[in-house]
């Protein structure tokens, strides 16, 4: 609805314009020169940003695309054209199936689990206790710490001989031996996937729980004072009020942490190095390692995981419709 | 008016009717319990990492939580690995990309909130759609490109690539703030004979200071966690920043935790302690005005 009105704002602005310059005699365009001139004029500002953008971000879009159609061979020499042999490589890769599996579980995983936590955690930390500003500090750290380091202390506290997890493990009688097959977890495929989304969900919660925590204290109180004098009870104020004008925020955290989670490298790559032979490699994982030895059909995966990037993209673009608008 | 007054009297009505006079409810008390544990559990790995770099070599592998004598050789052994080198390549490259973050952010964040221009909107969603995009899903044309065709070190390279994709989040961030501040102080600089661009510096940048501030941050500690990208453009161990160092503490068969850890620390607990002033505008800036 609301587009449909923007967009011939947008179109009306520039006629207006035009015939503010035109005045009341016949058209006269602005001279070229002019035109031109009131064009480039935003080029000064903005031009450092966009040849940033191009350099670092456009350009690696098309080498991805150039790699993807070369034959480059392990020791990295490029011979020439491979039209979509890359492709029809990566397609009848036998990893490839159960990675892009793991990788729907993988993301669909973690977001839904992190998803859930920050609904309860935001509406905890939206209520004034004493003591608020420390937790909040608390739940600052897994995001702003670097996400490889975080791995590394929970592979140290996954350690099969003295990590703390399995101290704990042990003194609750949940773990039998030490360095026994239960206690190396990460040895474990299944049960290093369950760690690494544990993991994920862990860096993940603060960021989601500080967005529905802004999406919370937008809500303007005398909605909830309102409902109260309707004789709404907790739950059905929930649902009918907060979770309804919550979403805006929600949508917009979904859609970063899955980006976030699908592009996630470093937890994996830290804690089981996608291994034992790829059975705990997401496709982000999966294309770094193909990149080792076969470049082309990394190449070719990194197309196909930008295809689902783009799509992201798309949606969250949709989703922010409005924050485009006034800009 | 009316609203702001309902807003400012109801959380007090709601703290009566919810709690008599009694002290502290039970449920109150299992309330501040439960966030507690929260915010115990969020830094627990963190608390894990600090003690690590303290246990002495001999209770290394003690099946304890907390050593029995806590020594501080770690972190001062830990520079014979060469660390200060890679410390220095880690400020190199943040404070190389904050810069230029900010040298091409604030130009652009200006020009956007000051005028209207054809292509205004394009280029704001260009700028929100790389910062959707992240160095791991362009990884390999990154690659490409610094190994093919552009010879930069290492260093330059992570500069560059560090600030294009968190150009976004700073030209945000600073186009709320500059829209906020009102076009008359300006225009009264102007007036009084300063330029636009000498109005800019006078009166606009001061005013927007926290924006400034919360960018810089930012973009600082993201270029300094950053993994992907420094572990595959750098190849030699004095190139190396911080992340990547770390990682190659990690052995096949044996890994020097105590140090890892100890490097760990310098590398970690700054970069959460600098967060902490930005924590409440970052949301923001991420979400880019769609959370309002």
């Amino acid at each position: 609805m609301q587009e449909t009105v923007d967009t011939t704002a947008d179109a009306a602005a520039p006629t207006a314009a035009r015939d503010r310059s035109t005045g009341a005699g016949p058209i006269v365009r602005p001279s070229l020169a002019r035109r031109a001139r009131r064009a480039l004029a935003p080029l000064p500002w903005l031009a450092p940003a966009l040849a940033l953008i191009a350099f670092v971000v456009l350009w690696p879009v098309w080498e991805m695309f150039t790699t993807s159609r070369q034959h480059i061979n392990s020791y990295g020499f490029n011979l020439g054209d491979y039209g979509w042999k890359n492709y029809s490589t990566l397609f009848a890769d036998p990893n490839l199936g159960s990675v892009m599996a793991r990788t729907a579980l993988w993301t669909f995983a973690i977001v839904a689990i992190t998803v859930l936590i920050s609904l309860g955690l935001a509406q905890l930390l939206n209520r004034s206790f004493p003591g608020r500003r420390l937790v909040r500090w608390a739940l600052i750290a897994p995001w702003a710490a670097s996400v490889m380091m975080t791995a590394i202390v929970f592979r140290w506290m996954l350690d099969p001989n003295n990590g703390v997890v399995n101290v704990f493990l042990h003194q609750i009688g949940v773990v039998k031996d030490f360095n026994g097959s239960q206690a190396s977890w990460l040895g474990d495929p299944t049960a290093a996937l369950w760690w690494m989304i544990a993991v994920a969900v862990f860096v993940s919660v603060p960021f989601t729980t500080y967005a529905l925590l802004a999406g919370l204290t937008s809500i303007p109180t005398d909605v909830y004072e309102a409902a109260r004098m309707d004789g709404a009870g907790k739950w059905r104020t929930y649902r009918a009020i907060t979770f309804p004008l919550l979403r805006p925020a929600l949508l917009v955290a979904v859609l970063i942490n899955l980006m976030n989670v699908f592009n996630s490298f470093p937890i994996i790559w830290t804690m089981t190095g996608g291994g034992p032979d790829y059975q705990t490699s997401t496709s982000t994982v999966y294309m770094y390692a193909l990149k080792q030895f076969n470049i082309g059909e990394s190449g070719a995966l990194s197309v196909v995981n930008f295809g689902v990037v783009i799509i992201i993209v798309l949606v969250f673009l949709r989703a922010n419709r409005s924050a485009l608008k006034e800009g | 008016m009316a609203a702001a007054t309902v807003a400012a009297t109801q959380p007090q009505e709601r703290a009566k009717r919810t709690r008599p006079k009694k002290p502290p409810t039970l449920r109150t008390v299992l309330l501040c319990a439960a966030a507690y544990l929260v915010g115990l559990i969020f830094i627990l790995p963190y608390l894990e990492m600090i003690v690590t770099a303290l246990r002495p070599q001999a209770e290394l592998r003690d099946r304890d939580y907390l050593p029995h004598h806590l020594t501080f050789s770690n972190f001062t052994n830990i520079w014979s690995t060469g660390l200060g080198t890679n410390l220095s390549v880690s400020l190199e490259i943040s404070i190389g990309a904050t810069l230029l973050v900010l040298l091409v952010a604030i130009p652009a964040a200006y020009y956007t909130s000051r005028r209207k221009f054809r292509g205004k909107g394009v280029f704001l969603i260009l700028v929100l759609v790389t910062q959707m995009f992240q160095p791991t899903s362009l990884i390999v044309g990154i690659y490409q490109e610094f190994t093919n065709t552009v010879h930069v070190n290492s260093t330059v390279a992570l500069i560059l690539v560090n600030a294009g994709f968190n150009l976004a989040f700073a030209i945000w961030i600073l186009n709320a703030y500059f829209g906020a501040i009102p076009k008359e102080l300006e225009e009264a600089a102007m007036v009084d004979g300063t330029s636009r661009i000498g109005a800019m510096f006078r009166v606009i940048i001061p005013l927007a200071l926290p924006g400034i501030v919360t960018a810089l941050i930012f973009t600082f500690i993201a270029a300094w966690n950053e993994f992907i990208t420094a572990l595959t453009l750098t190849n030699t161990d004095s190139s190396e920043p911080l992340t990547v160092k770390m990682n190659t503490f990690i052995g096949q068969y044996s890994t020097d935790w105590q140090h890892l850890f100890a490097g760990s620390v310098i590398a970690t607990i700054p970069v959460i302690i600098l967060f902490a002033f930005i924590e409440g505008k970052v949301v923001s800036g991420l979400t880019a005005g769609s959370v309002k």
